[in-house]
């Protein structure tokens, strides 16, 4: 198949960026990365610069991955990452746009490549449950609800990827925080500092330049494990539980 | 050169034990003025930060990527091992240690499995603790399944995504203590170089990626998590950036390398589909709990499918060779990997293969829907008899057990393996093989360590499933916040370690020399290129079957290689940026030096165990022919620079367990 790219090409944060059209020709059994790796190899041989893109697992699970194509964040197929994206859902002539992610929290380093290291500061705000190595009790010391804990399976599945950020207007990360705290706060073992944990994470969000939330929930369309925004609810229940009888200043 | 493995002595059962009360300690107002530097956030090198940290170290943590949390122990799918027992079927520390030495082919030290198998345990108590969501049965217990090589059940998942579970756990610890201050964490740094002093680790040169700087990091020691080499074939289940460089830089800085050739090729991956492709997909181990392996027993069959006549469903079972079961009754679809890898490959030389290349063979779920469903059926009263009803049932049962990766399948290949069985071939996955280390974990260069896959030490000539995560995490959180004590109290009065000694000059102008000359090179070729041409080279003679006259033309084809690619390779971009091809240039220069000793390795290794199965060493039903009088040995190779490289040996004494001859069947 015959595709026209136009990919974003930025040379750093400092300086301004503009799309570029390429033609590629690809086959409908590559994986949407695996088209651009034929790109940048073409653009080697014609010792021109190669496009930067984040990569690794190519396995859709360790969210390094992070194109917006055709305006939506891992491309048009629901539950998918952009690694696993094949071509087939593509078609012979298309023109595909490829933008980094827009947000005020994650600048742009390079080309498609940008900064989610804010993604980093909200987990050490508190996204953990304090345990020491060597403390633990036995493991089946605490039984866990099947139900509760495959809730809790749910929204830890959450990759880190910033799909939900890029796919908000406001550019919030209410998804990705809430799916932390509903991770450890729906567990037992993570019950005894939900209150620190809730009120440290959402002001480092604040912090951190993401937006507010309103609803819109582009975000749960958009994400590549489908983390459902009941995980939002239920961060702005332990928000404002912890706010009201919250002893801290 | 004498190897001290410094196994404690004392019986089996006792030596770590034992060994760990009596072990120097550094106490709490020194080790605040001692630093340690971890590179790599993997299991490993997350769960060690993380753990030091909390001891009241001062770490540096170092990572290639964006974040800690993409380390590509996120990608490990079926589980992780424990003696716990809980299922009541005879498990024991002793029997998970029986199993990993029989697994690993007689070819791991005995202390250092026995005391993996020891911490197990401890290691599920810690990650239940920091909130991994484990499987759970309906009382709210922990579930459990089984995996390769072995007879009961001690795995321990989190749906296909264990390795991500695990990982989340031990980055949210190191997080924990990055806000507490005990570690600094060092994001998009890449180690190029390490700085030894007067004989001992003391630092890394780092390449800060987004701007091409090199920065000089000093400590008091290094550890080094930095996972294993399957990318040096190109094609592997490995993530893209997962690279041997780290290691490879103190290879050159004079640490010693362990059974380089013992790699392992995992069974059941998703088939190569074209020439473009990039990497392998795993379907996990844990698939064989449940699914049958086959191919069509009547050649006119195999004809048909591959030219799209007939479907696999419409192959009579009497028509169908489940060769795994055939062969080997006793574990049946559940053999160790390298015995599975190794019979997919010999029914598809055969000419059995079931996809348009010859390389592929059935999976198949159709006997465990049936089971499930009519298991379902029963328990809610309904009819066993109604197939459509039943096989309903049965699909849902496996969609919560195994979901994720059918769903992955059916993205990647377009077929829908609840309705037509999987297709499978073995692929790079894993290497046993890596940096020597003691039973401290230290390798010969003091104050040097290496944990995870990056080490050699437990899994000998093949590592069994779920073992991997197991040995990561027990590194990581429960040998080396004790071992590196032996080490450190010896440091106590070691100050600060300055970076502007010449011993870090030294090495920032070499490693600046040596990006320079990749950037100077200016050739024809890319990168890219020669890492395929290397990974073609590695697989077809250093892959899941070898032999000595391969072996020696591997060896002078890869020499052949390695001199172009310094005269030819092209590096665009330039060196004071970010610039992924610079990146992956000072990478693959790297694979094609370590690709040769892998090749000298297996070239010496006259004998089949494990991973490393030579043609020349069968039987004649075609099983591995181990040569125990000659080869109860680690070979530890010496770089030596630009000379001949040198092998020495570390004999493996069995004192507690008899040498076997494998058996599965």
């Amino acid at each position: 198949m015959k595709l026209t790219l136009k990919i974003w090409r930025q040379k750093s944060a400092q300086t301004a960026g503009a799309f570029v059209s390429y033609p590629v020709e690809a086959n409908e059994h590559m994986s949407f990365l695996e088209m651009l790796d034929v790109l940048n190899e073409s653009l080697v041989e014609k010792r021109e610069e190669p496009v930067a893109f984040d990569h690794d697992c190519r396995e859709g699970i360790c969210g390094t991955c992070d194109l917006v194509i055709n305006g939506r964040p891992h491309g048009p197929l629901p539950g998918t990452t952009t690694c696993q994206l094949h071509m087939r859902h593509f078609k012979d002539g298309e023109t595909i746009t490829i933008e980094p992610y827009r947000a005020k929290a994650f600048p742009v380093v390079k080309d498609l490549v940008v900064d989610r290291s804010a993604f980093d500061r909200v987990i050490q705000a508190g996204g953990f449950i304090s345990v020491n190595t060597g403390q633990a009790p036995d493991g089946n010391a605490i039984p866990i609800e099947k139900d509760i804990a495959a809730q809790s399976f749910d929204a830890a599945a959450c990759i880190g990827c910033g799909a939900c950020v890029a796919a908000c207007p406001n550019g919030s990360a209410m998804l990705f925080t809430s799916a932390k705290v509903s991770h450890l706060a729906l567990l037992p073992q993570g019950k005894v500092e939900h209150n620190r944990r809730v009120i440290n994470m959402v002001h480092q969000m604040d912090k951190e330049g993401f937006g507010f939330c309103s609803n819109i929930k582009a975000c749960e369309v958009e994400c590549p494990k489908e983390i459902s925004t009941v995980n939002i609810a239920r961060m702005n229940r332990e928000y404002y539980s912890a706010m009201i009888g919250s002893t801290e200043k | 050169m004498k190897l001290d493995a410094k196994i404690p002595a004392g019986s089996l059962e006792d030596k770590w034990r034992k060994y760990r009360s009596t072990m120097n300690l550094v106490a709490p107002n020194n080790k605040r003025r001692i630093e340690i530097i971890v590179v790599g956030t993997g299991l490993a090198g997350a769960s060690a930060a993380a753990s030091l940290g909390e001891l009241g170290y001062h770490v540096k943590a170092f990572t290639f990527h964006d974040s800690p949390r993409r380390a590509h122990s996120i990608a490990a799918q079926g589980g992780i091992n424990a003696a716990k027992n809980y299922q009541n079927d005879g498990d024991s520390v002793y029997r998970l240690f029986y199993d990993t030495i029989k697994g690993g082919d007689y070819r791991s030290r005995e202390a250092n499995v026995y005391r993996l198998a020891e911490v197990s345990a401890d290691i599920i108590d810690q990650c239940v603790a920091q909130g991994v969501p484990f499987a759970r049965e309906y009382g709210g217990l922990l579930e459990n399944r089984s995996f390769g090589g072995v007879q009961v059940s001690r795995t321990f998942y989190a749906r296909g995504q264990t390795g991500q579970q695990l990982l989340i756990g031990a980055y949210q610890a190191l997080s924990r203590q990055v806000s507490l201050g005990t570690v600094e964490l060092y994001n998009r740094h890449e180690m190029l170089d390490l700085v030894v002093m007067d004989g001992k680790a003391r630092g890394i040169i780092a390449r800060n990626l987004l701007t091409g700087k090199l920065e000089r990091h000093a400590a008091h020691a290094v550890i080094l998590a930095t996972g294993g080499y399957g990318n040096v074939y190109y094609l592997s289940t490995n993530a893209m950036n997962c690279n041997v460089t780290a290691a490879w830089r103190a290879v050159h800085r004079g640490a010693l390398m362990a059974n380089p050739c013992f790699t392992q090729i995992h069974p059941t991956c998703i088939p190569v589909s074209g020439s473009y492709q990039s990497k392998l997909t795993l379907m996990s181990e844990s698939l064989r709990n449940d699914g049958r392996v086959w191919v069509p027993k009547n050649t006119a069959d195999v004809e048909a499918i591959r030219e799209g006549k007939r479907s696999p469903v419409d192959i009579k079972e009497e028509d169908r060779d489940y060769y795994l079961e055939r062969r080997y009754p006793a574990f049946g679809n559940l053999v160790p990997r390298d015995v599975a890898s190794r019979a997919a490959k010999q029914v598809c030389d055969d000419g059995f293969g079931v996809n348009r290349s010859g390389l592929a063979v059935y999976l198949d779920f159709a006997s465990a829907i049936e089971r499930y469903g009519k298991s379902q059926a029963h328990q809610q009263g309904l009819d066993t008899n109604d197939q459509a009803l039943v096989r309903q049932l049965g699909e849902k049962v496996v969609e919560q057990k195994y979901g994720n990766l059918f769903e992955m399948y059916e993205k990647i290949t377009g077929t829908n393996p609840y309705k037509s069985p999987m297709m499978i071939y073995p692929a790079v996955h894993y290497t046993m093989g890596g940096l020597w280390v003691d039973y401290n974990l230290e390798t010969n260069i003091p104050g040097l360590f290496a944990l995870g896959e990056c080490n050699f030490s437990d899994h000998g000539a093949n590592r069994l499933g779920a073992s991997a995560l197991m040995q990561g995490l027990a590194d990581g959180y429960f040998v080396i916040p004790y071992t590196i004590g032996q080490f450190l109290s010896g440091e106590i009065r070691t100050p600060s370690i300055k970076t502007d000694a010449p011993e870090f000059a030294a090495a920032e102008k070499a490693t600046r020399e040596r990006l320079e000359k990749l950037m100077s090179i200016g050739g024809s070729r890319s990168v890219e290129s020669f890492h395929r041409e290397l990974g073609k080279i590695m697989w077809d003679y250093c892959g899941m079957s070898r032999n000595a006259e391969g072996l020696k033309t591997a060896r002078e084809k890869i020499q052949a290689l390695r001199k172009e690619y310094w005269q030819d390779v092209f590096v665009p971009g330039s060196m004071d940026d970010f610039n992924p091809e610079l990146e992956k240039a000072a990478r693959v220069a790297d694979f094609m030096e370590l690709g040769e000793m892998m090749i000298l390795d297996a070239l010496d290794r006259n004998e089949s165990c494990g991973g490393h199965f030579r043609e020349e060493y069968q039987t004649p039903e075609g099983e591995a022919l181990r040569d125990d009088k000659n080869y109860a040995y680690v070979s530890v190779w010496d770089w030596n620079g630009e000379g001949e490289p040198q092998l020495h040996k570390e004999e493996l004494k069995f004192e507690n367990v008899e040498l076997k001859t494998r058996s599965y069947k």
